[in-house]
């Protein structure tokens, strides 16, 4: 059996949730990828351990992932594969599913666990239940967590690059700019250390205050969702159920009260500190460590700690 | 221009699920029931748009039981105009709830389907996607800006990494993201007014689509509890675990 998995991208590098993807899809059988873009990224996708063929989808149309053309493009190449595979994030999740509808397919996202080629487990309710469901479909159709799975090494392949060509789509989308956030900072979902502030936090401005923290661990930023609301930060630092799922292996909550949607996000880090001032907060059931105590005292003092 | 939003009854955010002793499932008799919290940013989006003049209709549309009617209500307090009820005991899975609101929009004729990213159940994030798909529409997802211009529409996403715009021709699918909006609450006038607007009932085997499920649920189970640890008296403790104990720093 062979598995697909488009390989998503972002600011010219492959994302590192992509080789998480490859990982799943190595359960499943042989490993081709799917990457559009530069010649730089098939080059890229070609030296990941475990991939034995990339496809290239070098046209302009696919270069910025949009789901219209793309999804096209999976369906075109969908006949020689069992599985279709990508990492459950912004790319996956646009893409995939339209892909599965035209293959008349019930998609199954956010995979944190391969029983079989035809079952998986996934977590519903916020992560509350987790579902083993059985496809019957005849091609399966999955975004994996890469919380639930090691990134594939970067480097040590060499497959063979091939490129496909362009495949009819409705011209119904364009592409029109990107920003994106400009962080010297660790990508969150990989990063070891996650400091993450809720709303807690106070203001946009107050904020700052973990950036010390997070310097002095060389840890990624992340947030709860009450942060977001009241604007504190932007969105893509989002930590629970409807942003980002992360497992690092140390997770710090400062001003986070821990709500179901929260610890969907982050409840599998390996070791779990909270700081908040009230004792009751539902975080500290989850926590390793907690602090009662107010974070802006908390936070100097551990970066003092740290120095020593 | 219409606008079709179809929306979700589940169990509300603030009750935690219990999973059913039977591993068939998660609990949902006697549970309070809510509409899923993005389609009510789905349904606000589509009522300012209303309001702001690039749309003359919202049209709300629910597929489930009976008691969908309240979330439709719920949506017509909020200002939608009507509702459609598509009637049936099962809990169709994206592809075939995909499939049952193509034949709507085919009827309908919207140009303009808005829905929330997913629904906090089964936290499937599928529907607006796999309708676009089935209809050949563009789809402007995870949306946190919206502005419909000259018979495009233009939409700012919620990516990884930041935030894109793409530019979508008419007719088109969009799906709420969070920052997309507020959604107001429904004022007691409006809730009396909402209960005289039309709501029409269809039975969903009338629409000829195939809603079998392609996922046969083997188990749910609960995920393994994370035991509490302990509180620490200080910074310098805190540390000392975490390089001594835990070995993570």
């Amino acid at each position: 059996m062979t598995a697909l998995v488009l390989l998503d991208h972002e600011g010219g590098q492959i994302r590192k949730a992509a080789l998480s993807a490859v990982t799943a899809a190595a359960r499943l059988g042989d490993v081709h990828v799917l990457v559009t873009g530069d010649a730089a990224l098939a080059q890229a996708a070609s030296q990941i351990a475990g991939v034995s063929k990339v496809l290239h989808a070098a046209d302009a149309r696919y270069a910025h992932e949009l789901a219209e053309p793309l999804a096209a493009l999976l369906v075109s190449l969908a006949g020689s594969y069992d599985h279709i595979v990508a990492a459950a994030g912004a790319t996956g999740k646009n893409v995939l599913p339209r892909a599965a509808a035209l293959l008349d397919v019930q998609p199954i996202p956010d995979v944190v666990s391969i029983v079989d080629a035809q079952t998986f487990v996934r977590p519903i309710y916020a992560g509350n239940a987790l579902a083993t469901v059985r496809s019957s479909d005849a091609k399966k159709v999955l975004t994996v967590r890469s919380a639930s799975f090691d990134a594939a090494p970067a480097e040590g392949g060499s497959a063979p690059i091939e490129a496909v060509a362009v495949v009819d789509s409705p011209d119904v989308s364009r592409f029109e700019a990107v920003q994106l956030s400009d962080s010297a900072r660790p990508d969150l979902e990989s990063a070891r250390v996650v400091v993450s502030g809720g709303r807690g936090m106070g203001s946009e401005e107050k904020f700052h205050a973990l950036d010390p923290l997070a310097d002095a661990l060389g840890a990624a930023v992340g947030a709860s969702r009450a942060a977001v609301d009241s604007g504190f930060v932007p969105n893509e630092l989002q930590v629970g159920q409807t942003g980002k799922i992360v497992a690092p292996e140390l997770y710090m909550a400062f001003g986070i009260s821990g709500a179901i949607q929260h610890l969907a996000g982050m409840k599998d880090s390996r070791v779990i500190v909270a700081v908040n001032k009230d004792p009751e907060a539902p975080i500290f059931q989850v926590a390793d460590y907690g602090i009662v105590g107010d974070l802006f005292e908390v936070v100097p003092q551990l970066v003092e700690e740290l120095k020593k | 221009m219409k606008i079709l939003v179809p929306v979700k009854r589940v169990v509300d955010y603030n009750i935690k699920p219990r999973v059913k002793a039977d591993g068939s499932g998660v609990e949902t008799a006697g549970v309070k029931m809510s509409m899923n919290p993005f389609d009510e940013i789905a349904v606000e989006e589509a009522v300012r748009l209303r309001e702001k003049g690039a749309a003359s209709e919202v049209v709300v549309v629910s597929i489930g039981v009976q008691q969908a009617q309240d979330t439709l209500r719920t949506a017509m307090a909020m200002g939608a105009d009507r509702a459609i009820l598509v009637l049936t005991d099962e809990s169709p899975e994206p592809l075939a709830v995909a499939k049952v609101l193509k034949t709507l929009v085919e009827k309908e004729g919207p140009s303009l389907v808005v829905l929330g990213k997913q629904a906090i159940d089964d936290d499937m994030n599928a529907t607006g996607q796999m309708l676009a798909g089935l209809l050949g529409w563009g789809q402007g997802t995870f949306a946190s800006k919206v502005d419909v211009v000259d018979g495009r529409v233009n939409v700012s996403r919620e990516i990884d990494g930041g935030t894109e715009q793409v530019s979508l021709a008419l007719p088109a699918i969009i799906t709420a993201d969070l920052r997309l909006n507020e959604p107001r609450y429904a004022s007691l006038p409006n809730i009396m007014k909402a209960k005289k607007k039309p709501l029409e009932t269809i039975p969903a085997a009338d629409l000829g689509v195939d809603m079998a499920p392609r996922l046969t649920i083997v188990s749910v189970a609960e995920p393994a509890e994370r035991k509490a640890g302990i509180k620490v008296g200080s910074a310098a403790e805190l540390v000392e675990k975490l390089r001594n104990e835990a070995k993570v720093i």
